[in-house]
């Protein structure tokens, strides 16, 4: 079998490139028409890459884990039901839960927990994720689409129950797609913890 | 004339001078050439440095914004009902409306700018809103925040330099740049009697005549050479001062570099002296005006583009900025200096690129001379036909077009060399020296010969013939 050689010819030895001159020319040209298009030309066909950062942002990708959010009811109630599965899941265990029992003449007494502490200490946070894969209820969620606001004091990233509540996802809401079936709705499957099934 | 006017008239010169090149270029050339290179590397450049306003300046400059850009599209088309009428006018030879021609001309003028400084400042009001409430003026506050940060750091001296010329060589380095502009006419004389007249295109013109030029010296170009070749010191001796084995490499480079360089750069202009048989620039830029660009003399434009090698050699910028290399020396003869001094070394670098720009200019591009424009105004002709148009204008109007022209020279090949800057890669040190000896000396001396062939076989006066016949 014969190997067949594909000669490629060596650069850079033709009469133009060694006089200089028209290399000079055509690097030349290119710079200014990169200049020209860059500094003058229609914004569409500009091709600069970077940005003015805190003016101008670009979006994280839509699968970005940013911080955590706790999501909300229609009623502005946190949607975690305290079950602690996140905070179990949590390799950085930087996950604080106190669950609480709601009042009794609550609906949802007996039926769900709520947590009256639950704090996330971003510092440790390492952002896998599991947290959110472990939630039962959509309750806390990483879709900010927002890194952590950087701060001189390490309190600062001691993120309390209010403030978790009070970030928005991407799209701005405080909710989530999924619905949320609560006591007394038609939709509710009406077991209960005490009563039993 | 009086001796108070010369000295008044001599002040004014020097402050002009000093404004555009230590004022007004050098800044902004450091700016320029950041944001230059930016855009040609598809980055957005120096844009950071920032005046930031109180959220209540932000808040009026908001409200205001609306009104402003209002304000201006009425201005506008009062402007643009004022420029229909007046052509209107001028078309039908007489005025037969109400309003006299003068106060329709001045409301044009007036309506017009104001709508431009209107929407000018619409567009800036909106930036400073875009920019969230900081003046950021597209990156030009960054020699202003440079020059400060420059005046507030240590100034540091080498313990066992030589303290007294490691200050020196940045002065020496510094001065001699700016001095080059000394000798440059920046646009023709000035007859100060007649500021508002039409003068006559040809004839001596009696009264007080104002030279536009710090210095008419006889040996002009000469003296150019021999205050630029001053600098090598400043070069070489901060290299030494410095206490430094890179910054006396540096230094010796730059010196050997220059000196070679500084040959070369003379021969390209004999041919120059030759044509225009003169050393004054003042004569030689008149020499343009009368009869042709330099760069349109054949032996000439071989003279131009050597002559822009040999230049961008001697200011020691890139391709040929092998003194300060950075790979191989840290800074050259720059490594140890910092603060304010080498803020001069640094102006010092871009000034030459404007007196580069401005000798250029004034040897091949006719200096101040504008096309068409004549002492008595504009007279616009075709090549081969005898039909011309011509527009009189009055004296101080025609030195400000010719002032104006000269620094829009200025620009554009600033802007040249800036681009060239940042396209081309550094030589190697024997590569530089043997493009001097080896291939420009040779060159420039065969230049020489050429143009002497080109003068005695009178195809010069021929050529110049043939091209005013063209124009």
């Amino acid at each position: 079998m014969t190997v067949e050689v594909k000669v490629i010819k060596k650069p850079g030895r033709t009469l133009a490139e060694q006089a200089y001159v028209p290399e000079i020319a055509k690097g030349l040209g290119f710079a200014m028409g990169r200049f020209f298009k860059n500094t003058f030309g229609p914004q569409a066909k500009k091709e600069i890459d970077t940005v003015k950062y805190p003016e101008e942002k670009v979006e994280y990708p839509e699968r970005f884990r940013g911080i955590h959010r706790l999501t909300q009811r229609s009623d502005g109630s946190p949607r975690c039901v305290a079950c602690l599965c996140c905070s179990t899941a949590c390799p950085a265990q930087c996950i604080h839960i106190e669950p609480a029992e709601y009042e009794p003449d609550d609906p949802r007494h007996g039926y769900e927990r709520y947590p009256s502490v639950f704090v996330i200490d971003e510092l440790r946070c390492i952002f896998c994720g599991y947290c959110v894969e472990a939630c039962p209820c959509d309750a806390i969620r990483m879709d900010t689409g927002m890194h952590m606001p950087p701060s001189t004091s390490r309190d600062h990233f001691i993120y309390d129950k209010e403030t978790l509540l009070s970030i928005p996802g991407r799209d701005g809401t405080y909710l989530t797609a999924n619905p949320r079936h609560e006591p007394g709705d038609d939709t509710h499957p009406g077991i209960d913890r005490e009563r039993g099934h | 004339m009086t001796t108070t006017f010369l000295v008044t008239s001599s002040l004014v010169k020097v402050l002009v001078i000093l404004l555009i090149t230590v004022g007004v270029f050098a800044p902004i050339l450091i700016w320029a050439e950041r944001r230059q290179s930016a855009m040609i590397q598809d980055r957005l450049g120096p844009s950071r440095a920032a005046i930031v306003l109180p959220a209540s300046a932000v808040a009026f400059i908001d409200r205001a914004r609306l009104p402003m850009w209002r304000l201006a599209a009425l201005t506008g088309i009062v402007a643009i009902v004022a420029l229909v009428t007046l052509t209107f006018v001028a078309l039908k030879g007489s005025n037969p409306l109400p309003i006299s021609t003068s106060s329709l001309t001045s409301s044009l003028i007036a309506f017009g700018a104001a709508s431009v400084l209107l929407r000018a400042g619409y567009g800036m009001h909106s930036m400073i809103i875009r920019n969230s409430g900081k003046i950021m003026l597209i990156g030009l506050l960054h020699p202003v925040a440079d020059a400060l940060k420059f005046i507030f750091k240590e100034d540091f001296v080498p313990p066992k330099g030589d303290k007294l010329l490691f200050s020196l060589g940045p002065i020496i380095a510094l001065i001699p740049a700016i001095g080059a502009f000394a000798v440059i006419p920046f646009a023709s004389s000035l007859h100060w009697d007649y500021l508002d007249q039409v003068l006559p295109r040809t004839g001596e013109i009696a009264g007080l005549v104002v030279p536009l030029q710090v210095a008419s010296l006889n040996v002009g170009i000469l003296f150019i050479f021999a205050i630029a070749s001053t600098g090598i010191i400043g070069a070489a001796i901060s290299g030494y001062a410095s206490d430094n084995k890179f910054s006396l490499l540096g230094g010796i480079r730059a010196a050997s570099q220059m000196v070679s360089y500084e040959v070369v750069l003379g021969l390209t202009l004999v041919p120059a002296f030759m044509v225009y048989a003169s050393l004054r620039l003042e004569d030689m830029a008149t020499w343009q005006h009368d009869h042709v660009w330099g760069i349109f003399v054949p032996p000439l434009t071989l003279a131009a583009v050597t002559f822009v090698v040999a230049a961008i050699a001697e200011t020691k910028r890139v391709p040929f900025d092998l003194p300060e290399g950075e790979s191989e020396l840290v800074g050259g003869y720059l490594t140890e200096y910092s603060g304010m001094k080498f803020g001069m070394f640094f102006m010092g670098e871009f000034v030459e690129v404007v007196s580069l720009a401005a000798i250029f200019s004034v040897i091949f591009l006719g200096g101040w001379d504008v096309p068409f424009l004549y002492r008595d105004g504009f007279e616009f002709s075709l090549p081969f036909v005898s039909a011309s148009y011509s527009v009189p204008v009055v004296h101080w109007l025609v030195v400000a077009i010719q002032f104006g022209v000269f620094l829009f020279k200025i620009v554009a090949l600033i802007w040249f060399q800036l681009m060239i800057r940042w396209s081309l890669p550094r030589f190697r040190y024997d590569q530089l020296m043997s493009l001097c000896w080896k291939g420009m000396l040779p060159l420039s001396l065969l230049n020489i010969l050429a143009v002497g062939a080109f003068i005695l076989s009178g195809w010069l006066d021929g050529w110049v013939a043939f091209f005013e016949k063209l124009f």
